[in-house]
Formats: structure tokens, sequence, C-alpha cells
């Protein structure tokens, strides 16, 4: 049975520099995974993200409140009394050790019996595929062989929880993806209860079962994937996730929002149930099958900036500098306090 | 942008085959030259004379009373041989040397830790640690001197006032042979550590703080971590240190010279402050260059074991 990680109310100040001002890097999160559950930590820099990671870990001593590992009270305990093992970006190999004895490293520690280790240290191995790499030190692998020695090393002791701290960015794009999906699949299989640390959408939406986004040190919205993408919680989620961002057209105290791909020429949204508004093209990009149209709307509201996304099955032709009617459906409109930020009732347009 | 193009293609045009005439400025063996020149006479004039010059004058016959040049072949080596000074002097150096380094790198590392952990008043700590090494060392050590004076040392008086001497009684630091070799091993030590605390210090902070974190988060206590991570990764530094200190303490005189002047009966004696009072002020000036010679395997192995580990870092 996989372990739960809790934080309750958790505050961690740090120095501010001038005049002794305290920072919030975490500011009251609460925040519980599900057993086995891939639970993505997901912000911009500095949004406290890989301070609430380090303050599972143990790393960081919080200022205030309390973290829990499978129900039981961890907040003073020192990191090797957890149980938990952690993927640092920059994936933290002993440069001085061979792979074998990276991997068998946290086994010694733990003073286990000799034939205890080469058991685990094979198993990791095979599991990982690097059984060729044993005898390597670190500078000798590459990047993707790199991140599996490091997951080999953190999985080796078979802890309660598994903490990864951006362990892609430092992959190029290409083998970003499959190592993506290796993570994944890895985590699958052996069913670890695992936080997830990442400034990338797209990475947290591919990976999590749930997705915490994070800004200023609270938690903004916790949620599946599908519900933060779909009814984000306030406007810094519905901007932060999704690629172009969600369109935001400011109406007296609200505002309107919907995804790109929502907005559509009004032949493609059927006339029961849409709001229509005229577009002003500006420009027109073609990217990998879809049309990224720029442009202004008005009609719902102020005259704003807003990006349609057109799949390659809309075939309507378009160019820039036209005004072409556009529409939205109904349902796919989302509201939020012009002053808050938060989403609020839908008001009647 | 064309027209600089054009300008090339008809430079080119020009001269056939042969490069465009570069400023002497841009010329990188032209710089490398002047610029390595200043080194090359530095060291020609204060290193490779001087020592060409004791080749030269351990075969000869050369004393300050007669300074002329006379072929006197192994004649100096078989004499040095045949003194038991030269010999005591050897094992002194030795004994000197390598008892420093230990001592040295060991609490070099210590200081070191002490120096970039984080606590309050840690500028008053680390300035105290700094001191020896920022004072000259005439100085500092004419302070030991009197610290171990045989009468009227300070620490004579407070073991006095504590019990461990009886009234009137002196431990007479610098006039038993061993406790005199202990007592110039002490001071040399408390000179060399903060310097070398400073370097293990630079080594420590090169280590990427993920490292000692992955190692906390992979169970290793402080013993694990220091000996299982931290001490190899500083390993390379440290061995630097450690041989840099070697050059200095076997070629180094200044603390024997102000302490004890070698003595008592020669008991502190080692190569370069025998090489010096024969060669000086003995004005044996061939004897004295030959003993000194006697410096240059050693200095010659330890700078070819700092090379090496300077390499390891390299590749590590």
């Amino acid at each position: 049975m996989a372990d739960v990680v809790e934080v309750r109310d958790l505050r961690k100040l740090f120095d501010g520099g001038k005049g002794g001002k305290k920072v919030h890097a975490i500011d009251g999160v609460d925040l519980a995974t599900e057993p086995g559950e891939y639970l993505v930590l997901l912000g911009p820099s500095g949004c406290g993200k890989t301070t609430l990671l380090r303050t599972i870990a143990g790393l960081e001593q919080p200022d205030s409140g309390d973290v829990l590992i499978g129900g039981h009270e961890v907040t003073g305990l020192p990191p090797r009394a957890r149980k938990i093992a952690m993927v640092f970006q920059s994936y933290a190999l002993y440069p001085h050790k061979t792979v074998l004895n990276n991997i068998t490293f946290p086994l010694r520690a733990a003073k286990l019996p000799a034939d205890k280790q080469r058991e685990r240290v094979k198993w990791a191995s095979e599991l990982l595929g690097i059984e060729h790499l044993l005898q390597r030190r670190p500078r000798q692998l590459s990047g993707g062989e790199r991140q599996r020695v490091a997951l080999a090393r953190a999985l080796v002791r078979e802890p309660r929880v598994f903490l990864l701290d951006e362990p892609l960015s430092n992959l190029d794009a290409k083998l970003r993806a499959s190592a993506r999906d290796e993570l994944k699949r890895f985590q699958q299989r052996v069913g670890t209860t695992t936080v997830y640390v990442t400034h990338d959408q797209a990475e947290a939406m591919g990976l999590g079962d749930r997705i915490a986004v994070m800004h200023g040190g609270k938690l903004r919205q916790l949620g599946k994937p599908v519900e933060v993408y779909d009814d984000p919680a306030d406007t810094f989620v519905a901007t932060f996730i999704g690629s172009p961002p969600m369109n935001l057209v400011p109406r007296e105290a609200h505002l309107v929002g919907f995804r790109p791909e929502h907005l559509l020429p009004i032949e493609n949204v059927s006339a029961a149930d849409r709001v229509t508004m005229p577009f002003h093209i500006e420009r027109v990009e073609y990217l990998s099958g879809d049309r990224h149209v720029y442009g202004t709307v008005k009609g719902i509201g102020e005259e704003t900036r807003v990006i349609a996304r057109l799949p390659s099955t809309i075939d309507t032709p378009i160019s820039s500098d036209e005004i072409h009617e556009f529409a939205v459906r109904a349902d796919k409109l989302r509201f939020f306090d012009a002053d808050s930020g938060e989403r609020c009732d839908p008001v009647p347009l | 942008m064309s027209t600089d193009v054009a300008a090339v293609a008809e430079q080119a045009e020009q001269a056939p085959g042969k490069p465009p005439k570069q400023p002497l400025a841009d010329r990188e063996s032209f710089l490398a030259k002047v610029f390595l020149l200043p080194s090359i006479v530095y060291i020609l004039a204060l290193v490779g004379v001087p020592f060409f010059l004791a080749i030269g004058f351990s075969f000869s016959d050369i004393s300050s009373g007669d300074p002329s040049f006379d072929w006197a072949g192994f004649r100096n080596y078989r004499a040095i041989f045949a003194d038991d000074t030269f010999w005591r002097s050897l094992t002194n150096t030795l004994i000197f040397t390598v008892v420093s380094m230990v001592l040295v790198v060991v609490l070099g590392k210590v200081l070191a830790n002490i120096l970039v952990a984080d606590f309050r008043g840690k500028w008053l700590v680390r300035l105290a640690v700094l001191l020896p090494w920022t004072t000259p060392v005439a100085l500092s050590t004419i302070s030991w001197l009197w610290l171990l004076d045989s009468v009227f040392s300070p620490i004579d008086w407070v073991m006095r006032q504590v019990g461990f001497l009886g009234p009137g009684e002196n431990v007479y630091w610098l006039g038993k042979p061993g406790l005199a070799m202990a007592s110039v091993i002490a001071v040399h030590v408390w000179r060399l550590v903060p310097l070398a605390a400073v370097i293990v210090m630079a080594g420590l902070v090169a280590i990427p703080s993920d490292i000692n974190d992955a190692a906390k988060m992979d169970g290793a206590g402080f013993w694990r971590r220091m000996f299982g991570v931290t001490v190899p990764l500083t390993m390379p530094v440290v061995a630097v240190a450690g041989l840099f200190g070697a050059i200095l303490t076997f070629t180094d005189m200044a603390v024997v010279y102000v302490l004890t002047r070698g003595g008592p009966t020669n008991s502190t004696q080692v190569l370069a402050s025998w090489a010096y009072f024969k060669g000086i002020q003995g004005g044996d000036v061939a004897q004295g260059a030959a003993v000194a010679l006697f410096l240059f395997p050693l200095l010659l192995a330890a700078a070819v074991a700092i090379l090496r580990a300077v390499r390891r870092m390299e590749t590590l």
C-alpha cells in the first residue's frame, strides 16, 4: 500500500535581502496526495514549489505547519528518517563514484547486508535498463542515462515516496518527450506515491494524476489536468495553463474567459447556444497543422487582443486585415472577478 | 557588409595563397611570446641561474674567504655524507615536513568546516582563524620565542598556577631535544593551518549543494557524508594544499632559525637551516650548496605529485 504525503498549513519564510524583510516562500499550503498518486506541483519560478518539495524532503524546516508521511508527523525529522527519495534537477550523482557505487550508496547507509545490496542493485538496474553502465562514472553518461541512474539510486531503497525536482529540465527537447513517457511508465510500474515539481505545463498535464498549481507561495488550484484546464480557479491558472493561454476579455467588473480552441468561425459553432463576436484578424500563424489567429474582438466587452486556434479540420479561408464573425459556445465561457481574479458566477452577455 | 566582402575578396586576389597581413596586436603567436617573456625572465634569473650556480658550487671549493672557482669533484658530497649533522638534518627535515603536513591537513579540514558553517559571530572566528597567516613570520615567531622562553614563558606560568608545575619549575620548551622539535612543529603548523583551511574551504564551497542534499536524502549521516562524499570530492584540492605546504615546510627555516637556531645540539636542525649555517654563516659556500641540493629531488617529487593531483581534478 502506497503512502500518502500531506502538508498542513505549511509556512516558510526567507530573508528578503534589503531591510531584513521576510518573504513568504510558502504561505499557508494545505495539500494531500492520494495513495500511489502522481502529483505535480506546477508554477512559475519563484512560486515556492521547490521549497515545498524540499520541506517535504526535510532539507528545509518549515516555520510553521506540519508534514505528514504515511500518516505520521515527520516535521522535525532529518531526511534520512523519512524513508523518502529525491531526484534532483542536476541529478546530483556522486561524480567520484561509479554508477554501481552511486546506486549502492543508500544501501550502505542503510547498512544492508552485502548479498541483499547486490540483489537490490540488480533489481533496480534491470528495471531501468542500466546494467551495462554500472562500471562507468557519471561524466561518461548521457543526460538520459544520468536520469536513469538517479532514478535507480532513488528506487533502490524502496522509499515510501518519490520526490522529483524538475528532472527533465536538463534534457534536450527530443529526449524530454521520451524521458517523460519513461518516467510515467516507471511510476505506474512501481506504484509509489510521487510528488513532481515542474514549471512546464505540458509536462504537468502529461504526467500528473492531479496538478497543484502554485503562485506566490500559495496553492491556487488542485485538480485533475482536465479540471485545471477546463475550470481554472482564477485568472492566474487560466493564463498559466494552456498554450496559447486563455483569452480574457474585460467586461465591466468581470473578465470573460475562453480558450483559443473554442473561438471558431461562426459556421463551426451550432447556432442554438453561441456567443458571437466580430474578430478583426491581424495575423495568422500556421503551427503543426493548427492555425493560430491573432486579432481583436469587440462586442462582448472591451476591445481586446485575443488568439484563436483553428484545428486543421476547419478550412474556412482566413487572411489578415479581415473582419470575420467568430463565436464561442456559451458553456465554454468562464467568468472571473476583475479585481480578485477569482472565478465567479456567469454574467449575462 | 557587402563592401567588406568585396574588399576581402580583392585582397585575396592581390596575394594569392597568402593571408592578409594582421596587425601585431592580433597575432597570437607574437602575443604569446610577449606575454610569456616576463615570467620566463623571472624564472631564469631568480630560479634557473641560482640552481645551476648551486650545482656548480657544490663541485668546487668556493668559500667566502676564497671565491675563486676550483674543481673539487665529489669532495663536498663525501664530506657532508661523513657528517652526522647532515643525516640528522635530513631526518629532522623529513619528520618536520611529514608531521607538520599531517597536522596541517587534518586541522585545516576541521577549520574549513568551521569557516563554512553559519553561526552568530562567525566573522570574529574567521578573523581569528586567518590572523596567524597574516602576521609576518619573523614577528609571530618572536612572540612564540617569548611564549616558549626557558624562564619567563607565560605558558609555564599558567601551568604553575594550575598546578602542573611546581614553584620555580620550568618546561624548557626549546631546551630539550624532543620538546624543541615539537615546539618548532607546533609553531609551524599554527602558521600554515589558516592557509590550508582557506584552500580546503574553497574545495568545500565548490561541491554543488545538490550533492550534499542527495547524500542526506540517501540516508547518510554526518560521518558518512564526510568520508563518503566530501572528503573524496575535496581530495584533489587537499592534495594540492598538502603538497604546497610540504614544499613550503621543506624549504622553510624561518621558524627553526628564530626559535632554536637548530639547537639544542642540532636536534631541530633542518636541511635549509643547516645549508644556511654551513654556507653563509660558516663561509663554506661549496658545502652549503651541496647540502641545499638535497632539497631538490624531494621538491621535484612533490611538484610532480601536485601536477598529477591537478590532472585528477580536471577529469573528475
